[in-house]
């Protein structure tokens, strides 16, 4: 295996304090030191000076839709998207077809990830129930054997308040956590995007924002009262934000995590009936974007997820009640979250990283948000600073479905590295 | 004489010269609708399709005659029956339209912005006769029309909207076109039949049908829908009634000769009493006899569209 010395970058490892120009040496695929002037020897050398080197970012929600939605992504197209987007890991959720309900589907992506995926690790997520029904509990001591990291019934709210409670404890046995999609279903209705005054405007049915939040307080005291742990997906609203610091500040084990279109965009981007800005939860308004960043500056939110939802350009290309929800997400969370967080001066670039991997490998028990002597080499190389427009049409998911497309951000992903191999590097 | 816009989908951010451009043209059409000879060259050689997802008959069959009465090529396409039962999208078939030469595509759709994607797609020139709870503008183009009548110039003028305003695209055009031409609007409902932040359009929301009436030049009703009980929207019709339906008494609070108004169809005995549909007062049979109107001046300005 090809030694490698990436020389001269800012290196930033939040999780050791590191913030300083140094070296990267990587041997057998581990990080070997960290230090000025190492020595390149035998290894590829990277030059990394003017840029910043830290562990790779890790996305604890996305969908690969692999197996049978291959025509929205597979896995190798999905992980290579991933790679191009700074990620050396990823979990995706189970609403495939057929569901990642059982070990034999777990397996399945695990082993297509290793054998034919980029070389992002790809952490699978089993469902909470038989076939996302809400109804039966799935195999989720055979399904963690297998190699899933968590439970989530997403896209679907666990509507049964008991199912969830019972698996919650049931899955605490095996060391699993529920990441919930929180949204009554009642109080949507038939909403197709955030009930305020651009629905009103535009005629389109709204979603309140206590669809989400009434599910979130549910969420959070069924958590309180097991005394287990619950990780929030996608929190999207003021008051969900408000709820999460509440319940953090009497000490229930809750985490959540925002999305980068929640930091930056709002149901104003909706106007003229744009499909691309039709996702769930629904874009907000400014002051649930504001409230969504303040949560990631004081903690409340532990971390960025993409929420990657990729979709066929004709489930797109339709009036905006027929259109699929989501938004591909890996290929832009760098640049969007880097000009809304810090570029905009409200936190720093170590901060960031480690809401996109310290925290994320810290909550999923998996390799990597570190660049620790001895740990996995995944790594990103960063230039934060380089202007960005926004080229659906060059992404590597088979997604070309984002609102950000055209845009102008600042940051880019110059290479990515995971067990020590480069399996992205800019041209 | 032209319009300044290939589409009218609907209007908001239409102006109050072009909208007094297109009722003072409706004016003329008029006289061709009551004539003994129904017949102009105003549109002679050009093809207009009503492309209607939902169903209709008097706006349908009012685009229709408007395009038959200037002697257009007429032709009609309902959901049910054409390709779109067989699955074809919005845009494949207003491509289809555009190859066969069609001028103007009018459409009627339940989804809200749904002719916001067949206008960016086709080259044909889109009318929107109704989408979702959007809006409707040859609607509220002949509400104005069939006030100006009447009332004369409509600055000032106090037009109650009474019924389901949530679900009504017939509201949202009617508040932007009255707004513009400088009319006060004032909505009442029940609570959950009124969208939120609505007033941030330029209405305003009264607490009870009575304090809407007050003094109002025009008191217009909106269709409910028996549906809308069983969604759970209002406990039954009886309550409703009670509390909103039109009746000669509450009309009564208005002025002396304030207009009775209704879209159509109406649902007697629930958003407005018979009594008050068939009253001196009511001009809702002259509303139709203006769709016609309108919506002549409309086709023969959008075809003659300038830049």
């Amino acid at each position: 295996m090809q030694n490698i010395l990436i020389r001269g970058g800012r290196v930033i490892d939040p999780a050791n304090g590191i913030d300083e120009v140094a070296d990267v040496r990587i041997e057998e695929g581990k990080i070997a030191g960290i230090g000025k002037n190492l020595s390149a020897g035998d290894a590829k050398v990277i030059d990394a000076a003017g840029r910043v080197v830290a562990p790779g970012f890790i996305d604890m929600h996305c969908h690969l839709r692999d197996p049978g939605l291959e025509y929205k992504e597979d896995i190798v197209s999905g992980t290579r998207a991933a790679a191009h987007g700074g990620f050396t890991g990823v979990c995706c959720m189970p609403n495939t077809k057929p569901v990642n309900d059982s070990a034999a589907v777990t397996r399945y992506i695990i082993e297509k990830a290793q054998t034919q995926g980029s070389g992002v690790h790809v952490y699978p997520v089993g469902a909470i129930s038989k076939g996302l029904e809400g109804v039966e509990m799935a195999e989720i001591g055979r399904m963690k054997q297998a190699g899933i990291v968590a439970i989530s019934d997403d896209g679907r709210p666990v509507t049964n308040s008991n199912l969830f409670r019972l698996a919650m404890q049931y899955a605490s046995h095996f060391g699993v956590f529920i990441m919930s999609h929180s949204e009554d279903k009642g109080l949507v209705g038939d909403g197709v995007m955030n009930e305020g005054f651009v629905s009103t405007k535009l005629g389109l049915p709204g979603i309140t924002r206590a669809a989400e939040e009434v599910m979130i307080a549910r969420d959070i005291l069924v958590a309180e009262a097991e005394g287990k742990r619950v990780h929030l997906c996608h929190v999207s609203t003021k008051g969900g934000v408000q709820l999460v610091r509440e319940a953090k500040a009497r000490g229930v084990r809750v985490t959540a995590e925002t999305t980068p279109h929640y930091i930056a965009a709002t149901d104003a981007w909706v106007e003229g009936y744009d499909s691309r800005c039709r996702v769930n939860p629904p874009l907000r308004e400014e002051a649930d974007r504001l409230a969504c960043i303040e949560g990631l500056v004081d903690g409340t939110l532990d971390c960025i997820a993409t929420d990657h939802a990729p979709h066929h350009e004709d489930e797109k290309r339709c009036e905006f009640h027929l259109a699929a929800s989501g938004i591909s997400g890996f290929e832009t969370a760098f640049c969007v979250s880097n000009s809304m967080l810090v570029k905009s001066g409200r936190m720093t670039l170590p901060r960031l990283i480690e809401l996109m991997s310290t925290t994320p490998a810290r909550l999923l028990g998996v390799q990597g948000g570190t660049l620790c002597v001895g740990a996995p080499a995944d790594v990103v190389i960063l230039d934060p600073d380089r202007e960005v427009t926004v080229d659906a049409s060059k992404f590597f998911s088979k997604g070309k479905n984002t609102p950000f497309d055209g845009k102008t951000y600042c940051g880019a992903v110059c290479a990515t590295l995971a067990d020590g191999r480069v399996i992205y590097e800019e041209a | 004489m032209g319009l300044k816009r290939k589409d009218l989908l609907g209007l908001e951010g239409v102006s109050r010269e072009e909208i007094t451009s297109i009722l003072d043209t409706a004016l003329a059409m008029r006289q061709v609708v009551r004539s003994s000879s129904k017949k102009t060259a105003h549109l002679q050689g050009k093809s207009i399709v009503t492309l209607f997802y939902e169903n209709s008959t008097r706006t349908r069959m009012s685009f229709e005659l408007a395009s038959k009465y200037m002697s257009a090529a007429a032709a009609n396409i309902s959901a049910s029956a054409s390709s779109v039962a067989k699955g074809e999208t919005l845009i494949d078939t207003g491509v289809t339209l555009d190859q066969m030469g069609t001028d103007v595509i009018i459409i009627r759709h339940p989804m809200s912005g749904a002719p916001t994607l067949l206008a960016k797609n086709v080259r044909a020139s889109v009318i929107n006769a109704g989408d979702g709870m959007n809006e409707h503008p040859t609607q509220a183009l002949l509400d104005l029309f069939t006030m100006r009548e009447h009332l004369g110039d409509l600055e000032g003028i106090k037009v109650a909207i009474c019924g389901d305003v949530m679900h009504s695209r017939v509201a949202r055009s009617n508040i932007y076109g009255l707004t513009a031409m400088g009319a006060k609007v004032v909505l009442c409902a029940p609570p959950t039949l009124i969208p939120v932040r609505i007033e941030e359009l330029g209405c305003t929301v009264a607490p009870t049908i009575e304090d809407a009436c007050e003094g109002a030049d025009v008191v217009m009703g909106l269709r409910i829908q028996r549906e809308r009980q069983q969604k759970g929207l209002f406990p039954s019709v009886a309550e409703y009634c009670d509390n909103w339906e039109i009746t000669p008494e509450r009309v009564a609070l208005a002025k002396k000769h304030a207009l009775i108004m209704h879209p159509g169809p109406m649902n007697r005995g629930v958003e407005i009493a018979s009594s008050a549909a068939d009253s001196a007062q009511s001009v809702i049979t002259q509303q139709v006899e203006s769709g016609v109107a309108v919506r002549m001046a409309l086709l023969y300005m959008i075809t003659r569209r300038e830049g």
